[in-house]
Order: C-alpha cells, then structure tokens, then sequence
C-alpha cells in the first residue's frame, strides 16, 4: 500500500506520530412517542441535561476552554435556540427529528458565513445538536477517543477533543475543520498537534493504521513507507532536543564564558505577564511597574487593590527579590487627574517622585499598600527619577510615618528596603551622596537625559544611543558608587534586552540586568558567550 | 401576565438610540456575543440592535439571535433601548462595544 500524502492548513503547531482512530458518528437510537406534549417534554429535558452537563465540566477548568463551553451554555439556555423545534414536534414530529432539523438550519447558516470566525462556529452547533441528542437516546454518543492516537475525522467538537487524553501525544487530521475553531484553540492549549482541511479522507479498502501529522507545515502523511517514517521520526527527536535545550538554558544561572554569574531580572508591566511563567527563569524581579494600576478607565486604586496585586507578585516570585516602582506619572505617561496637562516640556516637568510628592495623600496610599505586601516576600520599592538626595529622604520619612500608622493598628507590614532609579545624569554622576538601600539603572530616560534627544523623535533617534561612552560612564560611576556602599545596582532599561550591548554593559562591573520575560532566554545565551 | 406588563411598562417610555462600531478583532462572535447578552440581561429595559439604523431589529439579551446576525468587525451596531433603566442600559452596551468586549 503507498503512503498516502495529504496537504492541508496548520491549526496547531507540533510533529506526532501514532496510530489512526476513525472518528464516525454514533449512531443513537431511541423510541419516540406518538405525543407531542411528550416529545417536547423530552426535549426540554434533554437541553437541561446537555446544559447541566457542560456546567459541571466548566467547574473542573479555567481560561479558554471555559470560555468555549460558557458559549455553549448560553446558547442552550437561550429559548430561541429550539423554537423551531418545538414547533415541528407539535405538528407531530419526534422530538429527536426535529431538534436535529433546526440545529442543522442553525449549522448551515454558519457555514455559509462570509467571516471564517463565524463558520468556524458551526462545529460548536454541532457540538450542542449531538450532545442534546445524546440526553435524547440516552447514551454517551461523545466518541472515546485512545490517548496518543492520531484522530482522523471529518471535523471534530470540543465534547470530543475534550474527552480524551492529550497529555501523551497524539494529534488530529481533519478534513474540514478551520485555525480558528474552538477545537484548534484547544488543541493549541493543549499542545496536540493539528492540521485541517485536508478534502476528503477516503480510503480504498482498509483505513489507515498509521499517520504522521505535521502541524507547523499543515501535512499529514498516512500509512508511511519505513524511509518516511524514519526520517519523520529523526525530525521529531531533534525538535524535542532543541525544545529542551532551549527549556534548560531559561531555567539555569546566567554565567559569562569566563565564569562570571549575572543575574537576570524580570521587568513586568502587568501581573498577567507572569501568568504561565516559572519562576526558576529568573533570579527575581527587577521592575515591577505601577502605572497599570492607575489607568484612567479604573480610577485611582485604593490601598486594598493595590495590596492585592503586590501580594500576588511577591508570592509568584517564591522568595526572589522584588522591586516594585512607586507610580513613575508625568513625562509620556499622563494620567488622569494626577498628572499636570500642558507643561511645556513634561520630560523635565513634575513626573515620577516630583508629582509623588506634591500629591502625597496618593503616594501614601500606595506606600501603604507595598509596607503591608512586604511581609509576603522580599520585596525592594524603587523611587523613579530621583535627582537630589532629599527626594529620597522626604519619601522614606513618609515611608517610615506610614510603616509606624500601619504597626499602631496592629495591621501586618514590613518596611521594604528604598532604593532609587538613576535615570537622571545628576543622580548618576553623584549617586554615592544618597542614602539608597540600592541603585536601579533606567537606561531609557538616563540616555535620552544624557544625549538631550529623545527615543520617539525620529529626527534625533540616532542620538538617542545607550551604548554611547558618555551613558557608559555613567553606568560605570553609578557601579562604582555602588560598590563603595556595599549595594545592589541592577540596569532595567531596554539596553539591557539589547543583546549588541551585552559584553559592554558587563565591562561596566554590573551584574545584574532586568528584561521582560520573553528576552530571558537569548539574554542568557548572550551574557554565556561574554568574554570568549 | 408578567410579560404583558413588562411590554406595558417597556413602551411606556420613549426608545433611546445610539451606534457604536465594532471594535475587537473577529466582530460580533461567541465571546463577545456571550457578554454582550449578559450584560443585556442585567437590565429590565428592551434592547435591541441592528446593522442599520432602520433595522431589521435584533434582540440583544438572545445569544443564538445575536450569533446569527454575524456582524463582522467594522460593523455599526445600532442601538434601541426603552425601558425604565434604558439609559443605563444603553451607556452599558455602548461601553461594551467601545472596549472591544474586554478583548480588543
């Protein structure tokens, strides 16, 4: 028998092999009765079942997948779904005929959508038509489908993919099916290969036994020759080495060839950019940026919302250092209410600690909220364009003023160290004069203060060069200071994700850099190659 | 009888009307559909929308009824509520729409 090669579109990513389940439609039967009245009764009763049934299944699961059998459920509770139905059945038709001859107006109307969101839905229809006949006959029509196995079928519903066991391989080859179907954004979550659209699966005699399925090119090849099997397999090996190479360099310590460990820190503008991170790719935090926080749409957060997040960070981090900045407002970042529109030049105009403490009854809060999280983890509050010590020293008066109200009351809170950003040249060249638990590098705003030109002209972008020897020394100075004053220094700027000023950011003694958590991994493969 | 007088009481006050253009990615789908019943469902007033400002009218609290206008992103929803809290109603829907569904 020759191997038959079939080309269809990716819907999910990934190389399997395994052997072929056929998936047919069950076939139920049931005995219909002569009344109407009964026959809608079952039908009610059916829609309830299949309905209660997906909502015990939303229970065990979050994200997507619920979102996907929430649709469902608001589909079977909405009357209009099975008006026509009823209908038919009080003129005599069986329940189960005519549930199937509404849903399938319902199907059709999906299908011939323009949009290939909407006709991706069809399969969803399905889903609900086959899953309400189910409650109709009374037996599990939802095909079991064998772990590891490659699923043929002409399309597939989510109860079905659902159903089975992914977590050992396996993939699925469809002959209609589309990228955008809920199925393919399941198969994506859980990581099972997929292609669709590959036209008719039909078969001269004997179905297939075994295919291999390719969801980065969208093919799929069954009943392959031993050659094409083996070279498949060589390609599945190599992808699985490469996926853990590249999984083990994100976990490990940060080392320069010649032995030195940098430690690097994630930058996060949001909680949700940790959602689904391990923390073992990190030696901590940091930057934690507060200005998502104070969006216009939300309001100013009160203390408890902000206690809340901070709390949530420091507990993702499970014990690693977290630095936390106090909201950095003003310059590019206005925000309603708070900031001061119309400055002729907001750059240099009361943004960062300036606005903080000209409007200190909403620092406070804030400082509140992070003493009170403090005692959750290792947490550091970073202060953001400091120029002259007494910033730092009016801030960490009102820090200290706040730790003692909170301690008065009997509410739990730790102070956290205060350290402060060096982003303004002033602050650079004299970083040794202030009192700072730690030095946090912005090389964003500290170039573009050095150079006087700014990133988002494009006119002078040129100018606007963090590896410039001049922003280097300054780098270097604040290094310096901190090693005169036995503290941390840490860079959170873009350069530190820019892999070209890696070896020179090094050369300047620090060893700590901070980037968003999808630079980590080719940041570690550049700091590995640093003095080779 | 509840009915009867939710319609007696719906049409005792003037419709109000407003559009908004459909912002998030892929239109008027499942999700967005979900939310915007959900929200729907959470005021007395009748809501309605349409892809034109004279209709044909759709019933905004009914997934299967909004599913099925299919409005793809770019769409002009029209809006036409009545009710005693239609225009909290209607602010609500309109802010839905704004907001990409949360999702845009």
């Amino acid at each position: 028998m020759a191997e038959i090669h079939l080309i269809g579109r990716a819907a999910s990513p990934g190389l399997a092999i395994g052997p072929v389940t056929m998936l047919t439609a069950a076939v139920a039967r049931r005995t219909a009765s002569d009344d109407p009245a009964q026959e809608a009764a079952a039908l009610r009763a059916a829609i309830e079942g299949a309905r209660a049934e997906i909502a015990e299944q939303i229970k065990t699961i979050q994200g997507d997948v619920a979102d996907i059998l929430e649709f469902q459920v608001a589909m079977l509770e909405d009357d209009a779904l099975a008006v026509e139905a009823y209908e038919v059945i009080s003129v005599g038709i069986t329940a189960d005929h005519a549930w199937r001859l509404a849903l399938d107006v319902e199907i059709e109307g999906y299908r011939a959508a323009e949009d290939e969101y909407f006709r991706a839905r069809a399969a969803d229809i399905v889903d609900i038509r086959d899953r309400v006949l189910a409650h109709l006959s009374g037996v599990d029509t939802v095909a079991r489908i064998t772990g590891g196995s490659i699923v043929a079928a002409d399309d597939i519903t989510p109860s079905a993919f659902l159903a089975a066991d992914w977590s050992h391989g396996g993939a699925v080859a469809l002959a209609g099916g589309s990228p955008s179907s809920h199925v393919a954004m399941l198969a994506r979550a859980r990581g099972a290969p997929m292609v669709v659209g590959l036209g008719p699966l039909s078969w001269n005699g004997q179905p297939p036994a075994l295919a291999l399925v390719d969801g980065d090119a969208g093919t799929v090849i069954f009943d392959p020759e031993p050659e094409t099997r083996r070279q498949f397999e060589q390609r599945m090996a190599a992808a699985n080495a490469a996926q853990a190479a590249v999984e083990a360099g994100h976990v490990a310590p940060a080392y320069t060839a010649d032995g030195r460990q940098i430690a690097v820190l994630l930058n996060v503008t949001a909680p949700e950019d940790l959602a689904g991170l391990d923390p073992a790719i990190c030696d901590g935090i940091g930057l934690v940026r507060t200005e998502f926080l104070f969006e216009a749409s939300r309001g100013l957060p009160d203390e408890e919302t902000q206690y809340a997040i901070y709390r949530r960070i420091l507990e993702w981090a499970e014990g690693r250092p977290v630095t936390i900045r106090t909201l950095d407002a003003g310059g590019d970042k206005p925000i309603a209410g708070l900031t001061v529109d119309g400055e002729s030049n907001p750059f240099l105009g009361l943004r960062g600690i300036r606005l903080s403490l000209v409007r200190p009854e909403i620092f406070r809060v804030q400082l509140r909220a992070l003493a009170r999280a403090a005692v959750h983890g290792v947490l550091k509050v970073m202060l953001p364009m400091i120029a002259i010590p007494s910033e730092l020293d009016r801030a960490g008066a009102m820090l200290d003023e706040e730790v003692a109200a909170l301690r008065a009351k009997g509410i739990a809170c730790a102070r956290p160290s205060l350290g402060i950003m060096i982003e303004v040249p002033a602050a650079a060249l004299c970083a040794e004069d202030f009192g700072a638990a730690f030095y946090s590098i912005g090389s964003n705003d500290l170039t573009q203060y050095t150079m006087a030109a700014a990133r988002d002209i494009g006119a002078v972008a040129d100018l606007n060069d963090a590896g410039h020897p001049a922003v280097l020394a300054l780098i270097a100075r604040t290094v310096e200071a901190a090693r005169k004053r036995g503290v941390e220094v840490s860079l959170c700027g873009d350069a530190a994700a820019d892999i070209r000023l890696t070896t020179a950011l090094l050369a300047t003694g620090l060893t700590s850099l901070s980037v968003a958590p999808v630079t980590v991994a080719r940041l570690k493969a550049a700091i590995a190659k640093v003095g080779s | 009888m509840h009915n009867v007088n939710a319609s007696r009481a719906a049409n005792a006050f003037a419709p109000l009307t407003a559009s908004a253009v459909l912002v998030n990615a892929v239109g008027l789908h499942a999700r967005p559909s979900v939310k915007l019943t959900q929200c729907a469902k959470g005021f007395a007033a009748k809501i309605e929308f349409a892809l034109a400002p004279d209709g044909p009218w759709t019933d905004a609290k009914s997934p299967v009824k909004v599913m099925r206008v299919k409005a793809p992103q770019g769409a002009t929803l029209h809006f036409r509520v009545a009710g005693p809290d239609g225009k909290a109603a209607l602010a609500a829907v309109l802010a839905l729409v704004h907001d990409g569904f949360g999702e845009a």
